[in-house]
């Protein structure tokens, strides 16, 4: 069998069912295997897009998504989406051609040393020498990208080693001696987070992506109801925990919900649980760990101790943590009535649902996203750009069911929303997808209109625009005294004409009825819509926590 | 603080790599690195020294022990533990008077003679970094010319 041939078996007895990708010179001996195998190929436009999709199917199936590019630029293209993939823990598989084994280090056409360049970006590189190593490359990498803390996984296969024939073995039994991913969470730890739990006056509950990750909605949720603790989030975290319940304060962070990083500051104790206290949530270590005790929950050891101080840290995974901790908080007493610090809790949250300054124009951006919160099923997936549109869907787009909610919140990489969407839609026909996009980040990677429309995959894409790369517009009005440099994007192009010249449905929205009509018909569309809706491209997003400053600094609309 | 870190890592290409680039990456740094094939040639063994507090030390050795090459690492404790690096100095000679002198500061640090010249001399020493550095001062005044060091090799003590 050859190589080739071996890599397609073995994806196949990962459960692979289709590949993101685009063929080259380097690659073309696995792409004639698709011609002899069940396993779909999605065309793309530019190999980062193929990385996103993947990434998209990943984080909504909990099963690596697969995207292929050929060697040299096909490989580096799919760099960022790799680096995207590791920096929000998403489960990938990326399988690049590469020049023939004699031909690397020579220079040759189209090589790159992907798997150097790749290296502090991938949880696991493999580049098999000969074909007889590719089946048990595959299982390894597949195994290594989905579990503990999920993470992206290169396999750089040379053309010679995808041609040559061997005998092949598919081992379902293997060993990787220095991959541990599972420890199972000390008891000892967890009546100890439980003591300090019970012994604060005001405890809140932070959920990062780890809990999504790792589904742990049930648990979360169960021990919030128990406890009677206030549940904020991460960004990323966002949608761990339904956003209507009672409990629940949103987002903390740079642009987090005014009540969550009002609450947070007061806290003497944060249960924190999957997260990496990114910069970004916590606004300055100093002055988070500080000022209150800390409950670290995580599956990474590397992460305890990282970026905060803390008093008790549970290891393993946080689904399996929480259930026991609910377990041992069976057989504790506990209040019955609301406490003081809850009523708080609740009287801020509903201070600030009333009291936030709103933009005051029909389409203004919260009154927007509550128009399509309105209308989309509460089981949609919605996955988001960067940049303004990605903190105002944080902060007025309420996720109802966990897990449906995906942005690019570590690396923060613009145009990753729509070729996630068409992943995660690829992962979910069933249910509507969304990116929430804004224009400067759409103009990125909107080429996979091709891909949607072609692929037959009808994805939703939220335009909401304001001709600009509207985050940067907004810290140069805030920091740089209105010197608008770089930001403008002039009139172009015509976002409906674009859609409607890829065969996707374009319809621009510019009142909130003709808002309500486009959602409506772009969910009744068996194709992909572009929804464009311009906006006043002064609006700013606030509340913001400037950087380096900490969350009690928050800026408010005035 | 000075910290002795042992690697037990896969024997394959790009270990090596691997394992500075974290260094690189998460702004630490190598203060000396030393690496073999250990008795099962499947793996080897990396010695590396490198200074921080003690969260910085706990993070490099948990960035470590994630890595799925590296089999296992351990932060050693300095007096539990045998740890020596080979030096080899070339010293300026001006007169026989230096070349004596030299041949007595290298027999106290237990150092041995090689390429005796009528300029230079080389002196070869097995011991600790911080009696190199002693025997470095002293022999400063005459002119150390060149000098090689292979890095801190280090195994701890059994029965620890």
């Amino acid at each position: 069998m050859s190589g080739a041939k071996a890599l397609m078996v073995a994806m196949e007895k990962e459960g692979v069912r289709q590949v993101f990708g685009l063929p080259g010179g380097a690659n073309l001996p696995m792409y004639d295997e698709f011609a002899r195998c069940d396993i779909r190929h999605i065309l793309v436009r530019h190999e980062q897009s193929a990385a996103h999709m993947a990434d998209g199917f990943g984080r909504v199936s909990r099963k690596p998504g697969v995207c292929f590019a050929t060697s040299g630029p096909g490989a580096t293209n799919i760099l960022t989406g790799i680096a995207t993939a590791q920096a929000d823990s998403a489960p990938m598989v990326a399988v690049t051609g590469q020049v023939p084994v004699s031909m690397i280090g020579r220079d040759a056409f189209q090589e790159s040393d992907i798997i150097g360049m790749a290296n502090p970006v991938v949880k696991y590189a493999f580049q098999p020498r000969t074909a007889s190593e590719i089946p048990e490359s595959v299982r390894k990498g597949f195994f290594i990208a989905e579990t503990g803390r999920p993470g992206p996984v290169l396999i750089d296969i040379p053309k010679d080693v995808q041609q040559n024939e061997d005998d092949m073995v598919f081992p379902n039994e293997f060993q990787i001696k220095g991959y541990h991913p599972w420890t199972d969470p000390d008891v000892a730890n967890v009546e100890r987070a439980i003591a300090i739990l019970l012994n604060t006056e005001r405890p809140v509950i932070l959920a990062g992506g780890g809990t999504i990750i790792s589904s742990a909605f049930a648990e979360l949720q169960a021990l919030a109801e128990l406890l009677m603790i206030p549940v904020v989030t991460t960004f990323k975290g966002k949608g761990a925990f339904p956003e209507n319940h009672p409990l629940s304060l949103g987002p903390i962070g740079m642009h987090g919900h005014a009540e969550a990083n009002r609450i947070i500051d007061q806290a003497d104790c944060v249960l924190a649980i999957g997260t990496r206290f990114s910069d970004r949530s916590v606004g300055t270590f100093e002055d988070f760990e500080r000022r209150r005790k800390i409950i670290h929950m995580d599956v990474d050891p590397a992460e305890i101790g990282k970026n905060q101080t803390t008093s008790v840290a549970v290891v393993g995974d946080v689904r399996a943590s929480l259930r026991i901790m609910l377990k041992l908080l069976e057989n504790k007493p506990r209040l019955v009535e609301e406490t003081a610090w809850l009523k708080n809790a609740k009287e801020t949250k509903s201070y600030w649902k009333e009291n936030l300054k709103i933009h005051p124009g029909e389409m203004g951006a919260a009154k927007i996203l509550r128009k399509l919160r309105e209308l989309l099923p509460a089981d949609s997936i919605v996955t988001t750009e960067v940049g303004q549109h990605q903190m105002w869907a944080s902060l007025f787009f309420d996720v109802i069911h966990p897990g449906t909610f995906f942005s690019s919140t570590g690396l923060g990489t613009m145009g990753w929303g729509f070729p996630a969407a068409i992943g995660a839609k690829a992962a979910r026909p069933d249910v509507h997808v969304v990116d929430i996009a804004g224009d400067g980040s759409f103009n990125m990677t909107e080429n996979s209109l091709a891909t949607a429309v072609l692929e037959d995959i009808p994805v939703i894409v939220f335009l909401i625009n304001n001709y600009s790369l509207g985050m940067v517009a907004q810290w140069q009005r805030t920091f740089y005294e209105r010197r608008m440099i770089g930001v403008d994007q002039g009139q172009c192009p015509d976002y409906v004409k674009l859609a409607e010249s890829y065969g996707a449905q374009g319809i621009r929205a510019q009142s909130l009825d003709e808002l309500g009509s486009a959602i409506k018909a772009a969910l009744a569309s068996d194709v992909a819509t572009v929804i464009d809706i311009p906006i006043d491209p002064e609006e700013d997003v606030l509340p913001f926590v400037a950087p380096g400053t900490p969350l009690k600094d928050m800026i408010l609309p005035s | 603080m000075w910290a002795i870190l042992s690697l037990v890592v896969e024997n394959k290409p790009g270990i090596l790599f691997k394992v500075t680039h974290m260094f690189r990456a998460r702004n630490f740094n190598i203060d000396s690195i030393s690496v073999g094939v250990m008795a099962n040639p499947d793996y080897s063994k990396m010695t590396i020294t490198t200074y921080g507090d003690d969260k910085q030390i706990d993070q490099i050795v948990k960035q470590l022990d994630k890595m799925i090459d590296v089999i296992r690492v351990d932060r050693l404790d300095e007096n539990m533990t045998v740890f020596r690096e080979l030096c080899i100095f070339r010293i300026k000679v001006g007169n026989a008077s230096d070349s004596m002198e030299i041949n007595k500061m290298a027999g106290a640090y237990g150092g041995k003679m090689h390429d005796v010249k009528r300029d230079s001399i080389m002196v070869e020493l097995t011991a600790t970094p911080d009696q190199i550095k002693a025997f470095e001062e002293l022999a400063a005044p005459f002119g150390i010319v060149d000098v090689a060091r292979t890095g801190v090799a280090a195994l701890q003590r059994s029965g620890v």
